[in-house]
């Protein structure tokens, strides 16, 4: 479904991504975990197509399409979908109207119908409880106040919504509580199914026990270091990214070592 | 729900540019180039007016010509030929005065239903009584009779100077005295038609009032004077909406608006200006340099100003609000837009003399392509103004490099007791907000009308619904282009 082959790409003449290749098929979830600064919001970003990213090599296909021709919003519409780091907030604009200026923008552009207003409430109310979003923060302007965990709850309750077929959620288990933690570990399995793919980067291990990754990749320098399966993780959380910066892939270590 | 507004149907809009500016071909009376005692005299007769006011507009007159264009505002435009305006144009009518929509002449009945107001439609649906002014004159005024039950006046100027002269003359000049500046001084000498409004003690209007302005013939200035009084207890919400045709050289609109409101009276007065901005060089458009005063004369009484400005290529005005009522409110909120090369220069007057007196200023100031916004604001608070309290936000908005905003608040306090407080911000519709809105699949313009929209909340919340919609439906026209 996503293919990423050599991407290079940087902000500002520094170069962050350094010749990153990953490969996201239909059905699976995959994790990419790294230190601090290694790249992984920028990899989030220049997918999502953010303007002041640039790409200077490398390719992403997106379903066999040229993602990094298409613009943000196409990209969107192709089912592409970003939970963010910090998500922004937009001062006057309330929570409910953006979601469904959202939801029929996107329908828009896939040449669907404007889902009635009727409709849209009952999908919505739908979503509100599965991710137990306080309804009040539907008539609040679009994260404005909201606190840390809220912010992600509105993430996850848009990703609910929108059903992406990808979904890339940076650090949406960050700064959550445990139960919150849940909505988002049920919001993509709810999703999870042969049709879509998740791309969930994180820096712990918790999310992953609710959430069983099918690769487990370490973002260092700019590169993926290594790819394996969700025991990666907990050999992570135990020892720390030291060992994996300097290794290669554990992948090509295993076929080294095979082929030996 | 007061927090969401409708939607708006960006991608009709998208196609659209100034929808307003087509020119009818109606048939014309105009007075003759220039300006002389003899013009002003003409248009006295035309409209059979008594002595004393054709006395009143010549003292004006004779003042005017000795008075000098203000340049103190912060807007630049080249020299205005006063001696090559057409100070009256009116549209022919069969009859003078029609007083029922039978007998407005059907191209203008044509081109209201064109500017999407249907006059016949307003009056059997939407139940808002509307005042059609048509560049010097008014040509009908509907709910008139339904108004006259409850006791209201609503007519045009010259018609309530012919059948109330007692109750205009007292207010005419009573807030902006003919001599209060250059273009209210030449208003007061030309001014052709605008509506009156009377509601008596006690009476709630039953119904929002309107004035919708067209400027249609080329070459003419619309010097229209308006003059709203609430006697003691009485409650009145009054619209008005602007437009005029596409042309490429610049019209003179000079207004006066006087409202009076004495003892518990409350008046709210909105405005959505969409005069012609000109075009994306900044040829043409409208010179909206108005005069707008409010007399809280009573103890209690309240005045509001709401007004959403987007069109006009210059739009220079400070509706204020002259607090002499013991407790009385003044307030003022505003969306001033500024898109390709408008530019505005615009807040308002808040004097505050009686006691305990308070107002309320909240201006969105939205610039974008190379528009320049200005906001002026002078708040202030005399020796007898005990207790008075004032508060004051600005918040500017920019979009784009190549726009500017700018503040000029002037705060005089002069009781120990009184305060004002200001506050003021400037933001810009930011990357990682346009962002946020095209990962969720909402196109840059929609996303920028949106984020805009969203900042100008505060002000259309105070808009009645429909004028409301209108305004976001306005502002979304008007950003059109400037983005990316
Ligand atoms: N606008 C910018 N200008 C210069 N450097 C930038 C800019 N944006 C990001 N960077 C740098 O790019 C690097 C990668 O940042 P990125 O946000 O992708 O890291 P990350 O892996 O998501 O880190 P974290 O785990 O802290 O979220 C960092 O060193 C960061 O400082
Ligand atoms: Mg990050």
């Amino acid at each position: 479904m996503l293919a990423v082959q050599n991407l290079h790409a940087g902000i500002s003449g520094k170069e962050i991504l350094r010749g990153l290749s990953m490969d996201v098929q239909a059905g699976q979830v995959h994790a990419v975990m790294g230190p601090n600064g290694s790249g992984k919001s920028t990899l989030a970003h220049v997918l999502a197509g953010r303007g002041p990213y640039e790409v200077t090599g490398g390719q992403a296909l997106f379903d066999g399409a040229d993602l990094l021709g298409m613009a943000p919003e196409e990209r969107a519409a192709a089912g592409l979908f970003l939970a963010f780091q910090h998500p922004v907030e937009i001062p006057g604009v309330a929570n409910m109207y953006f979601l469904r200026t959202a939801l029929n923008s996107l329908r828009h552009q896939r040449g669907q119908s404007e889902v009635s207003p009727g409709e849209f409430l009952r999908q919505l109310e739908d979503k509100v409880s599965q991710v137990g979003l306080d309804r009040t923060l539907l008539q609040r302007s679009v994260n404005e106040g909201f606190s840390g965990g809220e912010k992600k709850r509105n993430e996850v309750l848009q990703m609910a919504l929108f059903e992406p077929r990808l979904a890339i959620l940076d650090e949406t288990d960050s700064g959550l509580d445990i139960d919150a933690l849940r909505v988002v570990a049920d919001g993509v399995e709810a999703l999870r199914g042969p049709q879509r793919a998740f791309v969930i980067i994180t820096h712990h291990q918790r999310l992953l026990e609710y959430v069983r990754p099918d690769r487990v990749h370490v973002l260092s320098g700019g590169r993926i270091v290594r790819s394996a399966g969700p025991e990666l993780a907990s050999e992570l959380e135990a020892n720390g990214y030291g060992e994996a910066r300097t290794g290669r892939s554990t992948d090509e270590l295993a076929r080294a070592g095979a082929s030996r | 729900m007061t927090s969401t507004l409708p939607d708006l149907d960006i991608a009709e809009l998208a196609s659209r540019e100034y929808q307003y500016g087509f020119a009818s071909d109606i048939d014309t009376d105009l007075a003759p180039k220039g300006l002389s005692e003899e013009v002003i005299r003409l248009i006295s007769q035309k409209k059979e007016e008594p002595n004393w006011l054709l006395q009143w507009r010549l003292s004006a007159y004779r003042h005017w010509l000795a008075m000098s264009e203000p340049t103190w505002q912060n807007v630049h435009y080249g020299p205005v030929d006063y001696a090559d305006i057409i100070y009256y144009a009116a549209p022919k009518s069969k009859k003078k005065g029609p007083s029922s929509l039978d007998e407005v002449d059907p191209e203008v009945r044509a081109m209201f239903d064109k500017l999407g107001i249907s006059l016949a439609e307003q009056e059997r649906l939407s139940g808002v009584a509307v005042d059609a002014v048509v560049d010097s004159v008014s040509v009908v005024t509907t709910f008139q009779r339904k108004l006259a039950e409850a006791g209201v006046i609503f007519c045009s100027f010259s018609e309530a100077v012919r059948t109330h002269p007692d109750l205009v003359r007292p207010y005419l000049g009573s807030v902006v005295p003919y001599r209060d500046n250059f273009f209210a001084t030449l208003n007061s000498a030309v001014f052709s038609d605008g509506s009156f409004c009377y509601v008596p003690k006690g009476v709630r209007c039953p119904m929002e009032l309107s004035t919708y302005f067209r400027i249609n013939a080329a070459g003419t200035g619309q010097f229209e004077r308006t003059l709203i009084v609430a006697e003691e207890g009485a409650t009145v919400s009054y619209l008005e909406g602007c437009t005029a045709p596409r042309r490429d050289d610049n019209q003179l609109h000079a207004a006066v608006v006087e409202l009076v409101a004495l003892e518990g009276a409350s008046i709210k007065y909105s405005t959505v200006q969409n005069w012609y901005p000109g075009d994306a060089q900044g040829r043409g458009g409208i010179y909206n340099f108005v005069t707008k005063r409010g007399r809280c004369a009573g103890a209690g009484s309240k005045i509001s100003w709401t007004q959403v400005e987007t069109g006009s290529a210059i739009t220079w005005k400070y509706p204020g609000v002259v607090l002499q009522g013991e407790g009385s409110v003044g307030e003022f909120y505003s969306v001033a837009l500024s898109a390709n090369h408008q530019q505005a220069d615009t807040g308002t007057k808040m004097v505050h003399i009686g006691k305990g007196t308070k107002s309320t200023i909240v201006s969105k100031a939205i610039s974008a392509g190379h528009g320049q916004n200005t906001y002026r604001g002078l708040v202030k608070m005399l020796r007898s103004a005990e207790g008075a309290r004032n508060h004051t936000r600005c918040d500017s908005l920019l979009i784009g490099p190549q726009c500017g905003a700018h503040t000029f608040p002037y705060i005089e306090v002069k009781h120990p007791s009184a305060q004002a407080e200001h506050e003021a911000t400037t933001s810009k519709v930011s990357e990682d907000q346009l962002f946020y809105c095209r990962q969720r699949g909402i196109s840059e313009e929609e996303a920028t009308s949106m984020i805009v929209n969203g900042f100008c909340r505060e002000v259309f919340r105070e808009l009645p619904m429909e004028f409301a919609v209108e305004a976001q439906r306005l502002l979304s026209v008007s950003l059109e282009g400037t983005v990316g």
